[in-house]
C-alpha cells in the first residue's frame, strides 16, 4: 500500500445526511468479481440521468468536484452495507478524504484499509466549512494525517480524531493482513487451548 | 466476586487472541460465512499471496445474492450474475470450503441457512461479508459484518483486528398487541433513535417483550441492529434458543450436547453489569409500523400521517427529509394508508421464515391480491420452500395470485433481476429502502407480512389488524 502524504484539494460538497452505500455504488454494479471500473459507477443514480449522460448539475460533473480529492457530506455517511466497493469506488474516482459529522461503523473500517481517510469533525466545523465552500466554491483544504490536522479555505487549522493503529498503517503503507500472519504463533495457541464449537466439515450433508 | 459483565463482554473476552502493543486486539472468528458478491476479491487476494484458506472447518459458503429466483432448472440469464455464481463455487471447491451451490437443495440466503442447520450456536464470533450478519446474535452470538479486506483477512488467519464496542442495551417491555409483530418492534426502534442511533455499539435486546419471542422473530429483531447504526445485536440464549437448536445438523450432540448447554448458560448478562447506553420501548404502545422515506429511520406508526419535514432540528436534516419526500412522491401531513403500491414483497433475511409465510399466509389464504399488485413470495431458503410446500402454503400463495418463487435476496437489493420499475412503490417485508434499493427509481415502504399481505391485498397500504378476526 502506498505510503498516506498531506495534500491540498478542492472539495465536492453533497451535504445530505445518511448517505447509504446504495447510492454510493448501486447494488446492480456489485455483480463484478473485480475491483475495476467501478470509478465510473460512483454514485451512479445521481450522477447520471436515465439516458445514461451525465446529469451537468450534479457536484461530481462540474468543477471543482470533479477533480476534487475531497468529499464533503452530511452526517453519518456509509450507513447500510458492508460493501466494500463504496470506497473502492471513491478511491477509484479521485478520493482520498471524506468530511462529515460521523461515519456508519463498518464503512469506516473499509475506508481506512483503502487509504480513504475518514475524517469526523464537530457540527460547528462542518456548517462552517459548507458557508466557506458556498461563498467560494475554488476554496481549498489540506489535510496532514500526520498531524491530525485538516486546513479549512481561511487557514483555520482544525484537529481531527484517527485510530492510532490506522494511521500508522496509513502512514507507513503497512498493510493489515500482513501484520496479522505475523502472530501466527499466537493464533495456533488459541486454537490449541480453544476447541471449536462448530466444525463445518463435519457434517457430509447429502445434495 | 469478578466484575459483573454484559454477554458482549463475556463473547468478546473468551475471543481474544492477544493484544499487540499499539494496535487493536486479534478477535478469533468461530464461523466465517461466505457468499458470493463480498468474496471474490478476497479468494483473488489469496492467490495473489499465495495463502490458503486457514480453517475451511469453520468456513461455510452458499449463494444468495445474485442468484435468480425463477425455477432452478432454468440457467442463470445475466451472464455477468452468472460468472459471479460460478466463480463462487469454483473458490470453494479449490480453496476446500463447504458450500451450499446454486442448485443446492438446501441453498438459502446466508442468514437462513447459518441458524437452519444449527451452524449458528451461543457464545460464538461469527462474520460474514454482509452487514445483515447480525441475524445470527438472536442466539446470543457475536455477529458482525466486515468489508472485503476483513473476509480475506478471516480466510487467511481466522482473526480480525478489532477494537471493542460499546454496549447498548435495548429494553422492550409488556407485551405485544394483535397484528403488531417483531418487525414493528425493531422499525419502532430505528424510528425512535434513528439510523446513525447505534454507531459504535452491539444492542443487547432485553425484557419481556424480547423473552416472549420465537427464535425465527428474534432473528428478525436481530436482523435490522445495522439500520439502527449497530454493527451487531444480540439476545441472551435461554430455553427457546436451546430448543431450536436441539437436532440440527451442526448442533451438538449427546453429551456435547449437556456440556453446550451448560456453557450457553452461563452467556447471559450478569446483575448489575453496566452498559453504556440504553433505551426502553414499551412493546404494548406500538402499532404496525411503516416507513415513508429513504432510510430505515423514517418510519411511522401506519395510522400517523408523514412527518413534515420542516420540523426536522436542522437544516441539513431538513434538506433530507424534502429530498426524500420528493423522491417517494409522498405529502406531509398524509397518512400512508391507502396509497396504492404496485409491487408487494415477502421475503429477505428480514422476514422470509416459515413464521413470516404463516402469517403472510394466514391473511391471504382464502383472499385474492389486489389485479394492479405484483406479489412476489420468495422464501429464504430451498429447505423453508419444501416446508411451505408441505404446509401447502404455496397453494394458499398461487391461488391469491402471488408469484411462489425460489429461495434467495431476491428484491431486497435487487441484484438478481426480481427488481422494482422507476416510479413503482413496493410494501415490502425487507430491511432497507433507500432510493433506488429495490431497483432504479423505485420507492418502498417497509413493513411487516401481516402488512405486506394485508397491502397486497387491497392493493394499496393496509393496516392489517383491519383483517383480523
Amino acid at each position: 500500500m502506498e505510503k498516506f502524504t498531506a495534500f491540498e484539494s478542492w472539495v465536492a460538497v453533497l451535504p445530505v445526511d445518511n448517505i447509504d452505500t446504495d447510492q454510493i455504488i448501486p447494488a446492480r454494479f456489485l455483480k463484478t468479481t473485480s475491483k475495476a471500473g467501478l470509478g465510473d459507477q460512483l454514485f451512479y443514480d445521481w450522477r447520471y440521468g436515465a439516458d445514461g449522460n451525465p446529469k451537468p448539475d450534479f457536484v461530481l460533473n462540474r468543477p471543482p468536484g470533479n477533480r476534487a480529492q475531497v468529499l464533503l457530506a452530511g452526517d453519518n455517511f456509509g450507513c447500510g452495507s458492508s460493501r466494500e466497493h463504496a470506497p473502492w469506488a471513491l478511491t477509484q474516482f479521485g478520493f482520498k478524504a471524506v468530511i462529515s459529522t460521523s461515519f456508519a461503523d463498518i464503512f469506516k473500517g473499509n475506508a481506512l484499509k483503502n487509504a480513504l481517510l475518514p475524517i469526523v469533525v464537530p457540527a460547528e466545523i462542518h456548517s462552517r466549512l459548507l458557508k466557506m465552500l458556498e461563498a467560494d466554491p475554488l476554496g481549498t483544504v489540506r489535510v496532514d494525517l500526520a498531524s491530525q490536522t485538516l486546513a479549512l479555505p481561511d487557514g483555520t487549522a482544525v484537529e481531527f480524531p484517527v485510530d492510532p493503529f490506522a494511521k500508522t498503517c496509513l502512514l507507513e503503507g503497512v498493510d493489515e493482513l500482513g501484520f496479522l500472519l505475523k502472530h501466527e504463533t499466537e493464533i495456533a495457541a488459541f486454537e490449541q487451548s480453544h476447541p471449536a464449537p462448530v466444525n463445518t466439515l463435519s457434517v457430509k450433508l447429502e445434495d | 466476586m469478578s466484575q459483573p459483565r454484559t454477554i458482549i463482554q463475556k463473547i468478546w473476552d473468551s475471543h481474544v487472541v492477544c493484544q499487540p502493543p499499539g494496535a487493536p486486539a486479534l478477535l478469533y472468528i468461530d464461523l466465517h460465512l461466505v457468499h458470493e458478491v463480498t468474496s471474490p476479491q478476497a479468494f483473488e487476494g489469496l492467490r495473489q499471496r499465495g495463502l490458503k484458506v486457514r480453517r475451511p472447518d469453520r468456513t461455510f459458503g452458499t449463494c444468495d445474492h445474485s442468484t435468480p429466483t425463477t425455477p432452478r432448472d432454468l440457467p442463470i440469464v445475466d451472464p455477468v450474475a452468472r460468472a459471479q455464481v460460478e466463480q463462487f463455487e469454483k473458490n470453494c471447491r479449490e480453496f476446500g470450503i463447504p458450500f451450499f451451490g446454486f442448485r443446492s437443495p438446501r441453498q438459502g440466503i446466508v442468514h437462513v441457512i447459518g441458524p437452519e442447520h444449527g451452524l449458528t450456536q451461543p457464545g460464538m464470533t461469527i462474520v460474514c461479508g454482509d452487514s445483515h450478519t447480525a441475524t445470527h446474535g438472536a442466539f446470543g452470538a457475536l455477529a458482525f459484518g466486515i468489508g472485503t479486506s476483513q473476509v480475506e483477512h478471516v480466510l487467511a488467519t481466522q482473526c480480525l483486528l478489532q477494537a471493542p464496542s460499546k454496549s447498548f442495551a435495548v429494553h422492550v417491555d409488556g407485551q405485544l398487541r394483535p397484528g403488531v409483530t417483531a418487525k414493528d418492534i425493531i422499525l419502532a426502534l430505528i424510528a425512535k433513535i434513528g439510523v446513525g442511533g447505534g454507531t459504535g455499539c452491539v444492542f443487547e435486546y432485553r425484557g419481556a417483550a424480547i423473552r416472549a419471542l420465537s427464535m425465527e422473530e428474534r432473528m428478525t429483531v436481530c436482523n435490522m441492529s445495522i439500520e439502527g447504526g449497530a454493527r451487531a445485536g444480540l439476545i441472551a440464549p435461554d430455553e427457546t434458543t436451546f430448543e431450536f437448536l436441539a437436532g440440527r445438523p451442526f448442533a451438538p450432540q449427546g453429551e456435547a450436547w449437556d456440556r453446550a448447554v451448560a456453557y450457553w448458560k452461563t452467556l447471559p448478562t450478569d446483575e448489575g453489569a453496566a452498559y453504556d447506553r440504553e433505551v426502553t420501548i414499551d412493546a404494548s404502545a406500538l402499532e404496525p409500523m411503516i416507513t415513508y422515506g429513504t432510510n430505515p429511520g423514517m418510519g411511522i406508526p401506519i395510522s400517523a400521517p408523514v412527518p413534515d419535514p420542516g420540523e426536522a432540528p436542522d437544516a441539513v436534516e431538513r434538506e433530507t427529509r424534502r429530498k426524500a419526500l420528493a423522491y417517494m412522491g409522498l405529502e406531509p401531513g398524509k397518512p400512508l394508508t391507502g396509497h396504492p403500491v404496485n409491487v408487494v414483497f415477502i421475503g429477505s433475511c428480514t422476514n422470509s421464515r416459515m413464521s413470516d409465510l404463516r402469517a403472510a399466509a394466514s391473511l391471504l389464504k382464502g383472499r385474492k391480491v389486489n389485479p394492479n399488485v405484483r406479489v412476489l413470495v420468495v422464501p429464504g431458503s430451498q429447505s423453508i420452500k419444501r416446508q411451505a410446500e408441505a404446509e401447502g402454503l404455496d397453494r394458499i400463495f398461487r391461488e391469491a395470485g402471488a408469484e411462489w418463487r425460489e429461495a434467495g435476496c431476491s428484491m431486497c437489493i435487487a441484484m438478481n433481476g426480481d427488481q422494482l420499475a422507476p416510479g413503482e412503490y413496493a410494501v415490502s417485508t425487507s430491511n432497507r429502502n433507500f432510493e433506488g434499493r429495490q431497483g432504479k427509481g423505485g420507492r418502498t415502504f417497509l413493513a411487516s407480512p401481516l402488512t405486506a399481505a394485508a397491502s397486497a391485498i387491497a392493493g394499496a397500504v393496509t393496516d392489517p389488524r383491519t383483517l383480523l378476526g
